[in-house]
């Protein structure tokens, strides 16, 4: 005899918790969903070619924009790029060619993963200690240092792990055919796993571009165009900036740079999906 | 020519049908007639084995196995699975050491120069002594033609007509040029598996190359893809020295002028392939070959 009892609390019991999950689901949906619309809908308003391409305006006057913090910002992604992606990208291949074993490695694989969970605003400080104080002002280098600290640690492990995804396979096939290692390194290797590495830049690059709290006091802020040495606008501590004046077409304008920042940053993790698509595809 | 071919590997495949049909009966392996003696003794020696042993971190792969490899001939290595023939073959061309927490002791001569001499840089001997790998293992990034010169490119040559030349070469010589003449640009991975390890074999011989190791070369290949391939080591051996390992009898039979019989990591027999296969010296090799272990 089936004991029907036992089959309805069964079933009952799986509906709930199938409505369960679903209903989480949802509910994580919500405050991504309400953002995108949010930032969407008020930064729409300033959202026009005169944005992209006008200086600040003082208050009250028409036609402000931030083109000085859009390019700032990418000035900053090119210093921390330099800085970041070669030490980043040496150190992941040293990590899973050479430092399978080595109490070395293991240390430096300790210190990164440590380093990618420090609070952006302590790195800020050290690079204003290194940096700033030395220096004796603000600048885009200072800012983009700051920012090429916290690609390192991203950059390494996830060069280390695409690397160690090249079958050893290919590596045997390479030496096989007389080819010394640091060129079956740079040519086979860091070739095959090219698509990888560029998707772990690309996050790293993403990860950096909206930060703000280590740029407050290495790079700053400035309303006008400004050469790396200088004190140099950026998009997100121009929003900051913005959006807790006092003002209502600044705290507008921060809308609209936060829009700006947002595509940027969807932009770029798009590449990467495809970048990664492309890379599992060649490690198959 | 393109008949010949097709007439050639036709009985190829019937040649192993009938074999396999006969498989766990008694000895009775077809083997093609020889057209060179093996035995014969103006035969010049390209590779001398003297007492390799290997060892993979405490384990012991290999018990002093000796062995003389003549030129321009087909050597056979077989036995069963975890006999050592792989380790052995990888003891030829040095890549044994890249192994982490393996050992090596005995020597290896070509011609008349050790391959471990400490003056000698294994990248060297790895030109001169290639291998092609049971699985094809082509650079999937890489396009068919730059998989065929890239041992070439990244040796320092960068003349773009000696590279297209001696592509087309070793295209040739590995009978792929044929297939894939107008696509040398697509990537090689998109290749039929034969295709690739045809592949590999044209970028072994590319780069100055003497002795081709083949370790399981047809083994995640189709028949058709095999009997190319086999074609194709029956060509090579006119010029170059050829030892391949395969767990496939009738393979060993129909491309070899010696076999090499191994178990436990020991050298049992090695002698010419129709006395092996016809009247082996040894109780063991005959057990293993009429089937009745391995």
């Amino acid at each position: 005899m089936l004991n029907f009892d036992y089959q309805t609390r069964r079933s009952f019991t799986n509906k709930m918790m199938v409505f369960l999950c679903g209903f989480s689901a949802f509910l994580a949906f919500i405050p991504l969903a309400s953002l995108l619309i949010y930032v969407v809908s008020q930064g729409l308003k300033d959202f026009n070619i005169g944005f992209f391409t006008h200086l600040p305006t003082a208050v009250g006057m028409p036609d402000g924009g931030m083109a000085n913090a859009i390019v700032g910002t990418l000035q900053l992604i090119v210093i921390s790029s330099l800085v970041g992606l070669p030490v980043g990208i040496f150190a992941g291949v040293y990590l899973s060619e050479f430092g399978k074993k080595s109490k070395f490695a293991w240390f430096v694989r300790f210190v990164a993963d440590v380093l990618s969970g420090v609070p952006s605003i302590v790195t800020g400080i050290v690079a204003y200690t290194l940096i700033v104080k030395p220096m004796g002002h603000f600048s885009a280098i200072a800012g983009g240092v700051a920012l090429g600290f916290m690609m390192i640690p991203i950059v390494t492990r996830t060069t280390e792990e695409l690397v160690k995804l090249v079958p050893h396979s290919l590596r045997e096939a390479s030496w096989a055919l007389g080819i010394p290692e640091w060129k079956t390194i740079l040519s086979i290797i860091m070739r095959t796993a090219k698509n990888g590495i560029l998707t772990g830049v690309l996050l790293s690059i993403a990860r950096v571009a909206g930060e703000t709290a280590p740029l407050l006091f290495t790079s700053f802020n400035n309303q006008f165009w400004a050469g790396p040495n200088e004190p140099t606008a950026s998009l997100t501590v121009q929003i900051f900036t913005y959006a807790v004046s006092p003002f209502a077409d600044w705290r507008a304008q921060a809308w609209t740079g936060a829009l700006v920042l947002l595509l940027v940053v969807l932009t770029i993790n798009i590449f990467a999906k495809m970048f990664f698509k492309d890379a599992r595809s060649a490690l198959r | 020519m393109i008949d010949e071919v097709m007439e050639k590997s036709k009985k190829m495949e019937k040649t192993k049908m009938e074999s396999t049909h006969h498989k766990g009966e008694a000895v009775k392996v077809e083997v093609p007639r020889q057209e060179v003696d093996p035995n014969a003794p103006n035969k010049k020696i390209k590779m001398k084995i003297e007492g390799v042993c290997a060892w993979f971190g405490q384990k012991q792969a290999l018990f002093d196995v000796n062995m003389n490899v003549n030129e321009k001939e087909v050597t056979a290595i077989i036995g069963p699975s975890g006999c050592g023939k792989s380790t052995l073959i990888r003891t030829f061309n040095r890549m044994h050491e890249t192994v982490p927490g393996s050992r090596f002791a005995g020597d290896i001569m070509l011609e008349d120069t050790s391959i471990f001499d400490p003056r000698i840089d294994p990248v060297v001997v790895r030109r001169r002594i290639g291998m092609v790998f049971q699985k094809p293992t082509p650079f999937p990034t890489l396009s068919i033609y730059e998989n065929v010169v890239v041992g070439l490119r990244l040796n320092g040559i960068h003349d773009k007509k000696t590279l297209d030349m001696i592509a087309e070469k070793s295209l040739r010589k590995a009978a792929l040029w044929d297939e894939v003449k107008d696509n040398l640009q697509k990537p090689g991975g998109a290749l039929s598996g034969g295709q690739q390890q045809r592949l590999c074999i044209a970028r072994a011989l590319a780069v100055e190359l003497e002795v081709l190791l083949m370790d399981e070369p047809c083994s995640a290949l189709d028949p058709i893809s095999t009997s190319k391939v086999e074609e194709l080591i029956h060509e090579l051996r006119e010029n170059y020295t050829i030892i391949i390992v395969t767990h496939n009898m009738q393979q060993a039979a129909r491309v070899s002028q010696k076999t090499a019989f191994m178990l436990n990591g020991k050298l049992i027999e090695y002698d010419a392939t129709d006395k092996v296969f016809t009247n082996p010296g040894n109780k063991l090799t005959e057990d293993y070959i009429t089937g009745r272990f391995g």
